[in-house]
């Protein structure tokens, strides 16, 4: 059934599909497209040196209801984490993403914090991943899911705490997407995330932790340490 | 309303009810200004806006003239990566295959994020009589599902639900709700939703979403949420079935990007919504979580009959609800009056395309041409101009009721002849002057009901401009 | 470039409203044109824009209209309508008429460009910055929707009425709001149109104004049919009997009291 109709929507597609130039001409036209990839305007506000780059993203970040804590290093991570829990009053449990670069946060300083890794489950309240990059046009996280990343850690729990490097810090999408193309690969899922979950359909007035994250917390290193 | 039996014949009923419907036309007051507002504030924050409708126009008619590649491209990219796609002719194709993948998987629960297209399936009601449990967990449709209704407006698809309401709802569906607890806050309702759905997530055994677009150069699939409720829908059950139309595919990840762009700021006003994910294929060797399988279902269901057609603008659509959150005929009556699944000045225009004229013939007349719809579509669609063509099909197969045509043929008759015109307009004028009196106007006209019954009708001044001008400065020309 | 000589030949094209309904607001228009040093005619052989036809999908005729209109225009330098939605239609419709006849494309789209509506030809051709008018009262101005949308008229008429002696202009909080005339809309869905008409009452009655004023007689014959259906005492009238000081006649809907 699904190749007859195939064959069918496409034909009727082709014979509709108002274009100049032949078959094979069209054919490179796409293809040329799809290989080239054009930008398309980019927003001058996300064209910024390094250090605005990061300003930008916090403020555009702070506007959708993330919370973000700057710290020097990696190794302030782990402090940083536990005062924002302790500032929520939330419990000291981590479901960590088994990601390597989380690893630089030397957590054995941090021996309050009750770690476990892995994917997220029903009954986990707070998850730390990394992030493939931060889009400071808008204040976006970019998360691509793999092994080490998780996608249940970025929607399951309650609250999700990133860990973002300043040299993780881009402009715009585009930047972001050039970044991933460069790894060769493109994850199974990428999550582009703004702020904590939110709805607005009881009488159009937006609330926080509609299903997933109430809470979205950045911690952003702002060096190597 | 039932998806499978539209009511958009009935309109000017619909539209009745609708407007006699007083906690409807609470809902539509408040709610509207709010949507107006927070579009013309984001447009202003990016002084790039109306720049990246151009292109975002750009890049859906390229895409459009050439649909047939990109959708062999998408199709080759998702089979690479270990998905099927599924091309369905109709919505019952659409059905059928849904229901195949479901019943290979031994499917009880389905969860499913928002989708237009489900709607345009009919697949709620199709699953169920099928055996299996679809439960929406948008919290707008979920809202709506349990209430046995339809959406009334795509982006906010509860549009027409007063709080109250939704606490009654609540209170009926939810068995295990302490009677005692309070759920009075839209916030307490959301965290009530919250608790059930959660649940229901974690024992699904397929997830259904829609797709904002489809990349041609990756094979993605992508969703734009709020709630996150398309990601867990997703991300947890063994299989991602996706549904989506055939006009929802874009070339690549940086032609979406500048759609994006656009799509939030134009819909709720926000930069970005707070979740865009691009899903490419099901889980891979090494993953921990995603799903076994991943499947997209591509619909046609009229489609194809427009491309290349004076039409083929509309498929340009990507579902912000712009339009109607600024239209002043949606503004007073909602969307179920439209009667199919696509309410306001973009169902107008795509209803009759794909349920035909016959059935939905009354919506593109009921436009006031105000204009307002073209001004805010993010892809420029020339919504009216559409609306004027589907317009002209109905007259040529002559669809408007015989008084209206002849009235109609008797005017142009006189419009396209001077002299018969000023000579049968002089003595109806004269006589509407006269015997409007002192009073100026009517509050009742013969064959003015229409006019009369919502407003008084101003009467003329007296004889023509035009005869008054020969009496009283000759005419210019005439004297040269 | 025809302004630039000292008195342009302008046709006006009196629309079908004005002509039956309202004569004044044509002499009115005259006024104001010939103040704005203009030679205006009224060329013989027009009646209607042929939106009527155009917007009920009778396409046919709304050609045939224009394919007689058009020769009688098309010798002016300037065809200017005491209408945004009428000027709107020749200016922005009837070339697409003829997309398909090259020879009357040509004449479409040379008549398109030389017409206006009246506040904007006299503001932005004539560069006419004031009128000397004089009106007491509180006026709300409402945006009629082809003249905002399609010709971008909305400062045009509010700058030549903060010269008008003893006139102050209020806006209305949904300014940007069709009030529901919309042609054979107004009687195809009258429950519907009626609403819209009635919202607009109410925004017109909250902005305390005693005079209502616009640049269509269409929409305003809709606003002040509502208005004086609630007994509202509101005073509708076509902006360019203010802006030509011609407050004689009795506002629309009213008689001589």
């Amino acid at each position: 059934m699904s190749k007859a109709s195939r064959d069918a929507i496409l034909r009727k597609l082709r014979v509709g599909a108002s274009r100049e130039g032949d078959e094979a001409q069209a054919r490179k036209a796409i293809e040329a497209r799809l290989k080239g990839h054009p930008r398309g305007t980019v927003p001058a506000r996300g064209k910024l040196d390094a250090k605005k780059l990061l300003d930008l993203f916090v403020a555009q970040a702070e506007a959708v209801d993330a919370t973000v804590a700057r710290v020097a290093a990696p190794g302030d991570v782990p402090a940083a984490v536990a005062d924002y829990l302790r500032g929520e009053n939330l419990p000291p449990a981590l479901r960590m993403a088994p990601d390597p670069k989380l690893d630089a946060c030397a957590w054995d300083t941090a021996p309050m914090l009750d770690i476990s890794y892995g994917k997220a489950r029903a009954e986990e309240q707070v998850s730390v991943t990394g992030a493939f990059a931060g889009i400071a046009e808008t204040g976006t996280l970019m998360l691509a899911s793999g092994p080490e990343s998780p996608t249940t850690l970025n929607f399951l729990p309650d609250t999700h705490i990133v860990v973002l490097r300043a040299d993780e810090m881009v402009g715009a999408y585009e930047d972001a997407w050039d970044r991933l193309r460069a790894t060769g690969r493109m994850p199974r899922a990428v999550n582009f995330v703004s702020g904590p979950s939110r709805s607005g359909d009881i009488e159009q007035t937006l609330h926080l932790g509609a299903h997933g994250p109430r809470r979205l917390h950045v911690i952003l290193v702002e060096g190597n340490g | 309303m039932s998806v499978h039996n539209p009511t958009s014949h009935r309109f000017p009923e619909n539209a009745r009810d609708a407007l006699k419907n007083e906690t409807l036309q609470r809902g539509l007051a408040s709610a509207k200004v709010g949507f107006r507002v927070r579009r013309s504030e984001a447009a202003a924050r990016l002084p790039e806006f109306e720049t990246l409708r151009d292109e975002s126009r750009d890049i859906k008619n390229h895409t459009l003239a050439h649909i047939d590649l990109y959708l062999e491209a998408f199709e080759k990219r998702v089979t690479e990566r270990g998905g099927h796609v599924h091309w369905a002719t109709d919505a019952a194709e659409a059905r059928d295959a849904v229901l195949a993948i479901c019943r290979a998987a031994g499917a009880k629960t389905v969860t499913k994020g928002k989708s237009m297209i489900s709607e345009e399936m009919g697949l709620n009601a199709f699953l169920e009589e099928n055996g299996i449990e679809p439960v929406e967990t948008d919290l707008g449709e979920y809202i709506i599902q349990l209430r046995g209704e339809t959406p009334s407006h795509i982006i906010a698809p509860a549009f027409h639900v007063l709080k109250e309401q939704v606490v009654e709802t609540f209170r009926e569906n939810h068995t295990q709700l302490d009677p005692n607890r309070v759920i009075d806050e839209a916030r307490q309702l959301q965290d009530e939703a919250r608790l059930v759905l959660r649940k229901r997530f974690l024992e699904a055994d397929v997830g259904i979403t829609g797709a904002n677009f489809l990349i041609a150069e990756t094979g993605s699939t992508v969703i734009v949420t709020n709630e996150g409720n398309g990601d867990l829908t997703q991300t947890l059950p063994r299989i991602h079935i996706v549904l989506a139309s055939l006009e929802k595919v874009v070339p690549t990840l940086e032609d979406a990007s500048t759609i994006l762009r656009v799509l939030a700021r134009s819909a709720t006003g926000q930069e970005y919504s707070s979740y865009t994910t691009f899903s490419t294929g099901p889980r891979r060797g090494e993953d921990i979580d995603g799903p076994h399988e991943f499947h997209v279902v591509l619909l046609d269901n009229g489609r194809t009959d427009l491309i290349g057609t004076e039409m083929q603008e509309v498929l340009r659509c990507i579902r912000c609800g712009a339009c109607m959150n600024h239209c002043p005929v949606y503004g007073v009556i909602g969307g179920h009056a439209y009667g199919w699944v696509y309410p306001g000045p973009i169902g107008a225009v795509l209803s009759p395309s794909l349920i035909g004229v016959e059935e939905a013939h009354h919506l593109p007349n009921a436009s006031t041409f105000c204009g307002r719809c073209e001004a805010v579509c993010p892809m420029r669609i020339p919504l009216p101009k559409l609306m004027r063509n589907l317009r002209e099909r109905e007259f040529e197969k002559g669809l408007p009721p015989a008084t209206q045509r002849w009235g109609l043929a008797i005017w142009a008759w006189l419009a396209k002849r001077p002299v018969p015109y000023r000579l049968a307009t002089w003595l109806p004028m004269r006589l509407l002057a006269l015997l409007a009196g002192r009073k100026g106007r009517y509050s009742w006209l013969p064959l003015a009901g229409g006019w009369t019954s919502q407003r008084d009708f101003p009467a003329p001044q007296g004889p023509s401009f035009q005869a008054l001008w020969d009496r009283k400065r000759g005419r210019r020309e005439a004297s040269k | 470039m025809a302004d630039l000589g000292p008195k342009p030949n302008v046709a006006l094209f009196v629309t079908c409203l004005v002509d039956l309904f309202r004569p004044s607001v044509g002499f009115a228009a005259v006024k104001l044109l010939e103040q704005a040093g203009c030679e205006v005619s009224v060329p013989q052989g027009q009646t209607c824009c042929g939106q009527p036809a155009y917007n009920s999908g009778d396409r046919a005729n709304a050609a045939e209209i224009a394919r007689r209109t058009l020769p009688v225009l098309a010798p002016f330098d300037y065809i200017v309508a005491p209408s945004g939605s009428c000027a709107g239609m020749i200016r922005k419709h009837w070339p697409a008429l003829f997309a398909n006849e090259q020879e009357m494309s040509k004449i479409a789209i040379a008549v398109a460009e030389k017409t206006w509506e009246l506040t904007s030809f006299l503001t932005d051709v004539r560069g006419m910055e004031a009128v000397d008018a004089e009106y007491d009262g509180v006026v709300a101005y409402h945006d009629s929707c082809s003249g905002l949308r399609e010709l971008g008229v909305q400062d045009q008429p509010r700058k030549l009425l903060e010269s008008v002696k003893g006139l102050t202009v209020k806006n209305l909080t949904h300014g940007q709001e069709c009030c529901g005339f919309g042609g054979t809309f107004a009687v195809k869905y009258p429950d519907i149109s009626g609403r819209m008409v009635s919202d607009k009452a109410d925004d017109i009655e909250a902005t305390g104004a005693d005079t209502l004023l616009a640049g269509d007689l269409g929409c305003l014959m809709n606003m002040a049919g509502k208005l004086k259906r609630r007994g509202s005492t509101v005073k509708a009238r076509h902006v360019a009997e203010i802006l030509a000081g011609d407050t004689d006649t009795p506002p629309i809907g009213e008689g001589e009291s």
